[in-house]
């Protein structure tokens, strides 16, 4: 074997190797830390059990914005069709309005509240996330060109 | 008439753009000189075009002229006139303009600075012309700033204010020298493939530019970093947000490609590698820009788009892409290979660092674009946070790091591991003392934390270590010694913010305390503090540590009326080792707010190590371009 034949096959190798092991690494990170996105409609129609992470999205449901007394917030998220109630404790983004798209990262509580560790809404007045533009498709909610 | 000046502009630009791509292109062949010249004198042209049609936009921003869609959009007559200037390129239209501009000047440097043969250097000018023709097609087409509106509405209706800061000012532009600056190094790999020319002399003439983009994609990643910690209000410095990513990719490509173009340029190793990576550096922007701005992500970063974009973004970064790639394939057989090397050697450290940033790419890469497939494909839609990065990324760069110290050690060709090791014994003392220090003055997180500032310490001693050691002080050997110790420093950062910051959500009315890492709170008054285009209030909190007043910070929260939005500006006190971060939340109740205190240890350290990263380019880049100077044949002499 020549010094140009062995040098390819180290680099072959060395490719591999980290190629391999990258893969076994993306695998096992994907499998354990995906947050997988539910409409409260996905959720009625097949639950998740309490403590599975996931994210959920919809409109905050008009008039169930409740504050508590200290920095913890309740409201709902539905699609039109079915809803989930959620709570938070933190500050919730500027532009979070009733009526308005939202989507929440957290989890289920045992009582079939949806305990959210992070809420996002929308970045301006002209954006909507394209999760809850699907989830409202979906249910037949959406109207073209309003939010 | 600005409109119709700057959409004149824009078309000339385009005609200019196809013009060198011919003359670029068939100049590569050795009797053409005629056509090198047109190219050459094209890409002046286009400068010249583009910069007028950008200055166009500026005017109309400037003196608010609404009978322009995009300035309609996107200005309103109240906002700052630093913002009219910045806020051409917080949107779309203006942001791709700028994203051309930046192209033209690379190209007219391309032209003007005329490195390497001249064959070479015209084949380059006409990849470039076809990159700006494309662009400038999806511009004119689909995204065009000229669009005009009638009537014209008496008010704009605003810049996001999130984009209403300083940090707008210099990010975008900053990050795109760096993306489009990886063009250059594209097109001269594009043209070593079409002349022929496969010796290192595309690498070397490629190197100023190619240093010159990694060292923007540095300061611009770092700034965006520092933008998002300060003006999101969420007391973090990386997201892991799809965004984010798209420009952390073509940055670890370009150092990796920074690092196998000195092999090739040295003894003529990793040719076809070095091809590739030129390649695939450029690719990444491109896949970053469709990203961006065809609207497939939910991020900051998303302008409000139409799907026709995106899907021309699609078909340019497709042909691009493949055109760059299947060119390879048809002339890399005819590619002879450099000289060889043995197991122990320079070669094989830089081939150590390729492998692993280059697997470092393919885990983000596969994180940030895995959710989009799994949608396309299956309609599931999932997200991809920061835990998978942690457990995919994190690894791979420990290794990185474990490894860096070695590499400059090294002799080219053939070396012994006794040699690396010997010399570098102090540095694993400092690094052993480090992690001793942390494990017993950490309270939390032990053993990573040794780990970390072990590593950190292992990297900066062997760097600065390096540097003393070496008889002859070059440029070179400085660039290497302060990049890599950068490096070392951003880590600490990184490690000190993520493993021991302290966070408190609190909910203060005035005379109320909270308590956060070693500071306490105590909420002052709150008073009004409007600015011209927004309202805002503003709290007055007195930070002291051990009973002892330090200081008076005073967060606020902001209302835009016209664009109907709030945004936090965040208090932070800083004395260069950690930072106290204040965010005001909303009002509960009556005369209490909501505070959002962090206490971020060693947080200034990730962007004082991504400043260094950068300095140590600019030494590299200061080196070459004076050792240019100084002897003007530099660039003809032959490889070895």
């Amino acid at each position: 074997m020549n010094a140009r034949k062995k040098r390819r096959l180290y680099f072959v190798l060395a490719l591999l190797v980290a190629g391999t092991g990258g893969a076994a690494l993306v695998i096992t990170a994907l499998k354990d830390n995906v947050l997988y996105f539910y409409s409260p409609s996905d959720l009625a129609a097949k639950p998740v059990s309490p403590g599975t992470a996931f994210r959920i999205g919809g409109l905050v449901e008009n008039g169930s914005l409740k504050h508590g007394t200290g920095a913890e917030v309740t409201f709902t998220v539905t699609d039109g069709k079915n809803s989930v109630p959620v709570k938070y404790e933190g500050v919730l983004p500027a532009l979070f309005r009733e009526g308005q798209g939202v989507v929440a990262s957290g989890a289920l509580d045992g009582k079939g509240m949806f305990d959210a560790s992070e809420v996002l809404a929308k970045h301006d007045e002209r954006y909507m996330p394209p999760e809850v533009v699907d989830a409202l498709k979906r249910s037949g909610r959406w109207k073209e060109g309003g939010t | 008439m600005t409109a119709e000046i700057g959409q004149l502009a824009l078309t000339l630009a385009l005609a200019l753009s196809l013009v060198m791509a011919a003359t670029g292109l068939s100049g590569a062949r050795v009797t053409a000189g005629v056509s090198r010249r047109v190219a050459s004198s094209s890409a002046m042209g286009l400068l010249v075009f583009i910069l007028l049609a950008f200055g166009t936009l500026e005017y109309a921003s400037i003196v608010s002229d609404f009978s322009i869609l995009n300035v309609a959009n996107n200005s309103s007559l109240a906002k700052p006139l630093l913002y009219k200037i910045t806020g051409v390129w917080g949107n779309h239209e203006g942001s791709m303009l700028l994203w051309v501009l930046v192209l033209a000047l690379y190209t007219a440097a391309i032209a003007f600075a005329k490195r390497g043969s001249e064959r070479l250097t015209s084949a380059a000018l006409g990849v470039q012309g076809l990159l700006a023709a494309a662009f400038l097609i999806f511009i004119l087409f689909t995204s065009n700033p000229f669009l005009r509106i009638d009537p014209p509405p008496f008010d704009g209706s605003g810049l996001n204010p999130l984009l209403q800061d300083l940090g707008l000012a210099i990010h975008p532009p900053t990050l795109y020298i760096g993306y489009v600056g990886l063009s250059a190094s594209f097109a001269y790999a594009g043209a070593a493939l079409i002349t022929r020319e496969f010796d290192a002399s595309w690498a070397r003439a490629a190197r100023p530019f190619m240093l010159a983009a990694w060292i923007a994609l540095t300061i611009g990643i770092t700034l965006g970093s520092w933008w998002a910690y300060y003006e999101l209000g969420w007391g973090g410095f990386w997201f892991w947000d799809p965004v984010e990513n798209a420009s952390l990719m073509p940055w670890l490509v370009g150092t990796a490609l920074l690092h196998s173009a000195l092999a090739t340029e040295r003894t003529g190793a990793f040719r076809t590698w070095t091809l590739l990576l030129a390649i695939a550096a450029f690719s990444l922007s491109l896949i970053g820009t469709f990203l961006v701005r065809s609207g497939v992500l939910t991020s900051v970063h998303a302008f409000a788009n139409d799907p026709e974009r995106g899907a021309y973004i699609l078909i340019m970064l497709v042909l691009a892409i493949g055109g760059a790639l299947a060119l390879f394939a048809w002339r890399a057989p005819a590619l002879e290979t450099g000289s060889a090397f043995e197991p122990v050697s320079r070669e094989t450290a830089l081939l150590v660092n390729n492998v692993l940033l280059v697997t470092a790419v393919a885990t983000v890469f596969l994180g940030t674009l895995y959710p989009l497939f799994l949608d396309a494909f299956t309609g599931t839609k999932i997200s991809v946070g920061p835990p998978f990065f942690a457990v995919t990324f994190v690894p791979v760069f420990v290794a990185l790091l474990i490894a860096l110290p070695f590499g400059p050690r090294l002799a080219w060709h053939k070396s012994e591991i006794a040699e690396a090791i010997r010399p570098l014994m102090p540095a694993l003392g400092v690094a052993l003392v480090a992690a001793a220090i942390v494990s017993v003055l950490a309270d939390s997180h032990v053993l990573v934390a040794a780990g970390a500032f072990g590593l950190a310490g292992w990297v900066i001693s062997a760097s600065l270590l390096d540097l003393f050691q070496r008889r002859v002080k070059t440029a070179a050997a400085f660039a290497v010694a302060i990049a890599h110790a950068g490096l070392g420093v951003t880590l600490m950062g990184v490690a000190g913010t993520t493993l021991w910051r302290a966070e408190t959500l609190s909910l203060l009315g005035p005379g109320d305390t909270a308590q956060v890492g070693p500071y306490t709170l105590t909420m002052g008054h709150l008073e009004r503090a409007d600015g011209s285009n927004y309202a805002a209030i503003r709290a007055d909190i007195l930070v002291s540590k051990g009973g002892e007043k330090i200081a008076t910070l005073k967060p606020a929260k902001r209302v835009y009326p016209t664009e109907q939005q709030e945004t936090a500006e965040t208090a932070i006190r800083t004395n260069g080792i950690s930072d106290l971060y204040l965010a005001l939340g909303d009002e509960r109740g009556t005369g209490r707010f909501i505070v959002r205190a962090y206490y971020n240890p060693l947080a200034p350290f990730i962007w004082f190590g991504g400043a260094i990263m950068a300095l140590g380019g600019l030494t590299s880049l200061w080196g070459r371009l004076s050792a240019r100077s100084a002897q003007p044949a530099a660039n003809t002499v032959p490889a070895e």
